[in-house]
């Protein structure tokens, strides 16, 4: 009872993670970035090619991975979507074939079954609570995963650029009035959720190994987190990170790990369904349907 | 002074007298208007006659493109009443697991275990989407990229239908005209008849339902009827190609619910152009070959798929059909402009 208690805390601390940046900007900012399960692995992938390839210490390692994931982002929306904007279905169309084109090419280069691309733990190590013992690791995705989503919250609550994000997706001409730069806001929120991928990736791949598949697991994750919370939300993400984190957590304890990710899509195809904004969604409700 | 000069472009005499009338004065004008038709119609026909000059091997690459073919002009008919779909291996793949269940534990043969997997396959499929076909716009798009995977998913962790293995040792195809003709045939069925449905009054709905549904609504039509019947025929020639498909390989896999055909066919009706059927098909023709050319960088292929897709979406988003159409129409001539400083 106290492992699902904490493993499932974890576990939702690590699906809002991972949905930090995909929600960044499709639903704060609106512009779909369906390349983000091919951001998360390239972030792990080229933070590990730093370190053993090239013996950069691993604090840089991770620094400069995350600055040059969010670069790709910003290049992806400058060579790619700055051309489709507003087109949302070519939006979508053209990142998700970005993102299958990063993955399968970094399959290609043989990251499909490697067992030995695996990111060092930050600590390593670990401390019991009652009979549950855990890892630091596990402690640090916790730990990051509630700074991000505070500073997240400060950033797009007080900030200038934040609030910029919340413009463009809520009314891109009137924003535009209020001397918002719609295209160097949209490339900034793109960035910047591709380095909030690589962020993750660099924190959760450490507790097991950075293989591509993972990549579509982790838009799959993010989909449905996104999709349950209500795209828009930021209450959303916690509050559906922590229902789909526990769910997982039961599923995985009571039936079988197989199930999890079933979990994961019915979970999207029920609230599509029923209530396709989500729970906490709001301004997109009367386009959502017919 | 200086002169300068810039193009012109005119719309043939053929063509200029009416969008869809013609009046033909010259056999030359008559064949302006039939061999972009019967052309391609004449090389598909006559293609697997010459199965000894080309080889076996391109023979059933032609098939395969026929197939994929199929699944694009699927896609079109959906896109055509605004329903965006990235999960088209959901039609692929049902329709192989029915027939290959059909055959593998019923015994039926193919003759039989094809028509009424497509059958029951398209109702099936139709019955699972019509809770969904009330979204819109990006919300469909999501729940289209995530019910295929969950197909998947399910297979792999309930073990049923063979489990990760697939259900393999069906029944082949007996005749190897018979397999390579019927994929031929289908496509050429589908596309002439598509392309009449969609300029019918049933097909001006369909695409009044994508310019604007709502208005469409307020013309006091069930759009959501509409919608399924829609979504039933896609579903019938969606599901006949994988049923075919997997009397092809002798196996249903899970492969065949993978996000592999769906990108697939949706580049094929990308490249192709969409809303004109034809150029689905012109599409699934590029693509399929030019993979089987590309097969020895083996898995870097989806790479080239997705960048294609990517470039035609940015670049040349009406498609090589249109563009060619409008080339054919057209003829282009340079006229001196007089630009003065």
């Amino acid at each position: 009872m106290e492992s699902i208690l904490i493993y499932g805390l974890i576990n939702a601390v690590m699906l809002a993670l991972i949905t930090l940046g995909f929600s960044l900007s499709i639903g704060i900012s609106g512009v779909a970035n369906l390349a983000f399960g091919g951001f998360y692995i390239f972030g792990a992938y080229f933070a590990w090619l730093l370190l053993f390839y090239l013996g950069v210490p691993y604090p840089l390692a991770i620094l400069l991975s995350v600055l040059v994931t969010g670069l790709l982002g910003a290049l992806m929306y400058w060579l790619v979507l700055m051309r489709v904007r507003g087109l949302i279905l070519s939006e979508v169309i053209a990142t998700l074939a970005t993102g299958i084109a990063i993955l399968e090419f970094l399959r290609w280069k043989g990251l499909g079954l490697g067992y030995e691309f695996n990111l060092p733990c930050f600590v390593r190590g670990g401390i019991n609570i009652g009979r549950v013992s855990l890892d630091y690791q596990r402690l640090a995705v916790i730990g990051v995963g509630l700074i991000l989503l505070i500073l997240l919250w400060f950033l797009t609550h007080y900030t200038k650029v934040g609030l910029a994000f919340r413009g463009i997706a809520q009314d891109e001409h009137t924003a535009l009035s209020m001397g918002i730069r719609s295209d160097w806001t949209a490339m900034l929120s793109v960035a910047f959720g591709s380095a909030l991928a690589a962020v993750a990736a660099i924190t959760i791949l450490p507790l097991s190994m950075i293989n591509v598949n993972t990549g579509y697991d982790v838009l799959l994750i993010a989909m449905a987190v996104a999709v349950v919370g209500g795209l828009e939300s930021f209450l959303g993400i916690i509050v559906a990170s922590f229902i789909l984190g526990y769910a997982q957590i039961i599923t995985a304890h009571f039936f079988a790990p197989h199930w999890m990710m079933v979990m994961y899509l019915i979970a999207i195809m029920v609230i599509l369904a029923v209530k396709p904004s989500g729970l906490f969604g709001k301004f997109k409700e009367l386009e959502e349907r017919v | 002074m200086t002169v300068s000069y810039r193009r012109e472009r005119l719309d043939r005499g053929v063509k200029a007298r009416c969008d869809d009338i013609f009046a033909l004065s010259s056999y030359r004008e008559a064949c302006y208007l039939w061999l972009p038709r019967v052309l391609p119609v004449a090389f598909l026909l006559l293609f697997p006659l010459f199965k000894e000059v080309v080889g076996l091997y391109w023979a059933k690459v032609l098939g395969i493109a026929c197939i994929v073919a199929l699944l694009a002009l699927s896609w079109d008919l959906i896109a055509s009443v605004g329903l965006i779909s990235l999960g088209q291996a959901l039609f692929f793949g049902v329709g192989a697991y029915m027939s290959a269940y059909l055959n593998r534990s019923l015994g039926w043969s193919p003759l039989f275990a094809v028509p009424v997997a497509t059958l029951i396959g398209a109702l099936f499929c139709t019955l699972l989407v019509s809770p969904l076909l009330r979204l819109r716009g990006i919300y469909f798009v999501l729940i289209t990229l995530v019910l295929p995977l969950f197909f998947l998913r399910v297979i792999e962790a309930t073990k049923i239908l063979g489990g990760t293995e697939g259900i393999s040792g069906l029944t082949y195809i007996p005749n190897i005209w018979v397999e390579l003709y019927v994929p031929v045939i289908a496509v050429l069925l589908v596309v002439f008849s598509f392309r009449r449905l969609i300029n019918t009054d049933y097909g001006m709905v369909l695409r009044g339902i994508r310019d604007n549904d709502r208005t469409v609504i307020a013309g006091g039509i069930n759009i959501h009827w509409y919608k399924l019947q829609v979504v039933f025929i896609a579903g019938v020639v969606g599901c006949f190609a994988g049923a075919f498909m997997a009397h092809c390989l002798g196996a249903a896999a899970m492969s065949m619910f993978s996000i592999d055909y769906s990108i697939l066919s949706l580049t094929a009706a990308i490249v192709g152009g969409p809303g004109t059927f034809a150029g689905a098909t012109l599409g699934a023709f590029i693509m399929v070959p030019l993979s089987e050319i590309l097969r020895t960088f083996g898995g870097l292929r989806v790479v080239f798929y997705c960048v294609i897709l990517v470039i035609f979406i940015v670049g040349l988003p009406e498609g090589i059909f249109h563009y060619i159409q409008r080339k054919y129409h057209q003829f282009e001539r340079l006229v001196e402009v007089e630009v003065k400083r």
